[in-house]
């Protein structure tokens, strides 16, 4: 792994690969971190990031973020915005698991409170969240309704009685995205996502238990502005998407966009890569399918979150409300949006790309709810299960990253040589030594998930405020997890 | 890129998965020569790379290494739940990927763990593929591992190399 030659310092925390690094490109790309992570970003995000920045209609750069690594097509922690006249969707922009997200909910708890039953939550929770891979969901609904979460996503959970009117305030785009027509997907997307509401994953998914250690308070006045109101207080962070619905929905418009390429007359610089002009038949389908698959999401982490709460109720033999289980923000790393955003001193509508990437809103923007006009839209970096996770703020200066920043540590290992160097088994006893709990639903997978397999969050979260795409407000430390 | 050469970063870390090696014997007319093994591809990603002496006994080993990314013991997988499947696509390369995504497909809406029992590959264009399948629901005790979401098109390629058939497949979990 090293950086091209090619690659030079911008200004601080920001670096540049100039047109011509490879053939076709049209803009520059745009490399945000310190030395150290941008040294240790495999060749293959520099390439990727320069195949993207040849797709036609790409604006200003094509952009890395800190925690960038090799994905397919575009890298993950790669944000591509397009001029929706003449610019291109590509699944490959987006990733599989489209809209995978995470979802941060405080607690009145206290962890001197809450440690004497620990075990006894994450077991409740791991026994009434289901998770891991075939896991089927609590929620029954037939097609019909099904279709009703395609169109209205955490609407929908809300309406059937899974969470209230703030969790949809705090999510982003109000938990629905307009633009879905459960017409443009397929009968077996809708057969394959049907039974999984209400379900966790496996992979890289997770629900943590995690504390606020006096220490990770970097700014008490905005954590405070989020519900982040003291030491030692317990709050819940869980990750996960649209499972395997948007998979689907992701798998059969790569395969037609992979048939229909030729026809568009773009240029196939890789075909993982593929893409459809966003005007045509083909993009616009896409689009109202992948929000159809974006909401499935929203939907689910809602009641994720609505279970949770009862989960907790039910352990402390308490109202909900009064355990004070508030949704903190709902944001999401891997779609692809209509924007309005500021370039080059006026307003633009833009398709933003963003895979393994988090929209970044500044304080005063008219899409933020109320509560964070002042502060800026949470943003929620979810680190390894061993090194805890990190609540951003977005910034004025995001601008010039269309308010995008990091979504996670980013791995620096493979899931192969994760599984070599340490059992899940021995994982787990590792991580209790440490007052971190394991539920995991696969040793394997429990092992591709170790801390030395990702970046630092601590890294990625500074070179972030560095290169001014958001601010640390507050570091969470894990204690209890529930591993998809 | 010549679709007939090895894309880089395919032919490094071999046998490194500890799935690595497991022999298929599965496929119309593999053979011993059938075989397929993961190696190492994008940092968040499986890899594998499938063999056999015919395109059929190669779509018949990559659903094999599917299988055996998915659960353990895969050799042990029952037969009491059989299918058909019919696909077609314009080109071989995206019939693989269909292949691989109705057998996806299969585990998650059905909730069915399958492998190739007979698998016959005509072509092309369009290239059509007809294969029985056998195996069991998912449950009773047996252990999943990855919860592999998609076949991608991030290095795929199937074609002749060296006196047999292959085909290069990354599976996004």
């Amino acid at each position: 792994m090293a950086a091209p030659s090619a690659l030079q310092p911008l200004r601080a925390g920001v670096f540049e690969l100039p047109v011509g690094f490879r053939p076709g490109m049209r803009v520059p790309v745009r490399v945000y971190g310190d030395a150290e992570l941008v040294a240790a970003m495999d060749d293959q995000v520099f390439v990727q990031a320069a195949n993207v920045a040849a797709l036609p209609g790409l604006v200003d750069a094509s952009l890395v973020m800190p925690d960038a690594h090799w994905g397919y097509g575009f890298p993950i922690g790669g944000v591509a915005a397009m001029d929706p006249e003449e610019g291109v969707i590509s699944p490959g922009g987006i990733g599989f698991d489209i809209n995978c997200g995470m979802r941060l909910v405080r607690s009145d708890l206290d962890w001197a409170e809450l440690e004497p039953r620990l075990d006894a939550l994450l077991d409740a929770l791991a026994e009434r969240i289901p998770a891991g891979t075939g896991a089927r969901g609590f929620v029954e609904l037939d097609d019909d309704e099904f279709r009703e979460v395609l169109r209205d996503g955490a609407r929908w959970a809300v309406r059937r009685g899974f969470g209230d009117a703030e969790d949809l305030a705090r999510t982003e785009s109000g938990g629905c995205y307009p633009d879905a027509d459960p017409a443009c997907v397929s009968e077996r997307a809708i057969e394959r996502g049907r039974h999984q509401i209400g379900t966790l994953g496996a992979g890289n998914h997770y629900l943590e238990i995690q504390v606020l250690r006096p220490e990770g308070l970097r700014d008490a006045r905005t954590a405070r502005a989020f519900g982040l109101e003291r030491a030692g207080q317990v709050v819940v962070m869980f990750h996960c998407g649209s499972r395997g619905f948007g998979h689907q929905v992701a798998s059969d418009y790569l395969r037609e966009f992979l048939r229909r390429m030729p026809s568009f007359g773009l240029p196939v610089i890789e075909r993982d890569l593929a893409c459809a002009p966003f005007r045509s038949d083909e993009g616009q389908a896409y689009f109202r399918a992948m929000s159809c698959a974006a909401n499935m999401s929203l939907a689910n982490r809602q009641v994720i979150a609505h279970r949770v709460r009862e989960v907790f109720a039910d352990l402390f033999g308490r109202d909900p409300a009064t355990l004070g289980l508030r949704t903190v923000y709902d944001v999401a790393h891997n779609n692809a949006r209509l924007e309005r955003l500021p370039v080059a001193g006026r307003e633009r509508t833009l398709l933003v790309h963003r895979k393994g990437a988090t929209r970044a809103l500044p304080p005063g923007h008219p899409e933020l709810p109320e509560a964070y006009r002042e502060t800026g839209q949470p943003v929620l970096v979810g680190g390894s299960m061993e090194t805890g996770s990190y609540v951003l703020a977005g910034v004025s200066t995001g601008a010039s990253s269309f308010y995008s920043t990091a979504h996670g540590s980013g791995r620096t290992m493979s899931r192969t040589q994760a599984r070599k160097r340490v059992h899940g088994r021995e994982l787990r006893r590792q991580m209790a030594e440490r007052g971190i709990h394991v539920r995991a639903a696969s040793w394997a997978g429990l092992a591709e998930e170790a801390g030395f397999a990702y970046k630092s969050v601590e890294a990625v979260a500074e070179a972030t405020e560095v290169a001014g795409l958001s601010r640390r407000v507050a570091h969470l430390v894990p204690v209890g997890n529930v591993k998809g | 890129m010549s679709r007939d050469e090895p894309r880089t970063g395919w032919a490094t870390g071999r046998g490194t998965d500890p799935r690595a090696g497991r022999r298929s014997g599965s496929g119309s007319g593999s053979g011993d020569r059938t075989s397929f093994e993961f190696v190492e591809g994008a940092t968040s990603d499986l890899a594998f790379v499938a063999r056999g002496p015919t395109p059929e006994s190669v779509f018949a080993a990559a659903a094999q290494a599917l299988l055996a990314a998915t659960v353990e013991e895969p050799e042990r997988l029952g037969a009491g739940v059989r299918r058909r499947v019919v696909l077609e696509e314009p080109a071989l390369d995206l019939l693989l990927l269909r292949w691989l995504d109705e057998l996806i497909w299969l585990r998650d809406a059905r909730q069915l763990l399958m492998r190739a029992e007979h698998v016959t590959v005509q072509g092309g264009p369009p290239w059509r593929l007809e294969a029985e399948l056998a195996g069991e629901p998912i449950g009773g005790g047996r252990r999943l591992l990855a919860d592999v979401k998609a076949a991608t098109a991030h290095g795929l390629w199937v074609g002749e190399r060296d006196g047999g058939w292959e085909a290069r497949v990354t599976l996004d979990v």
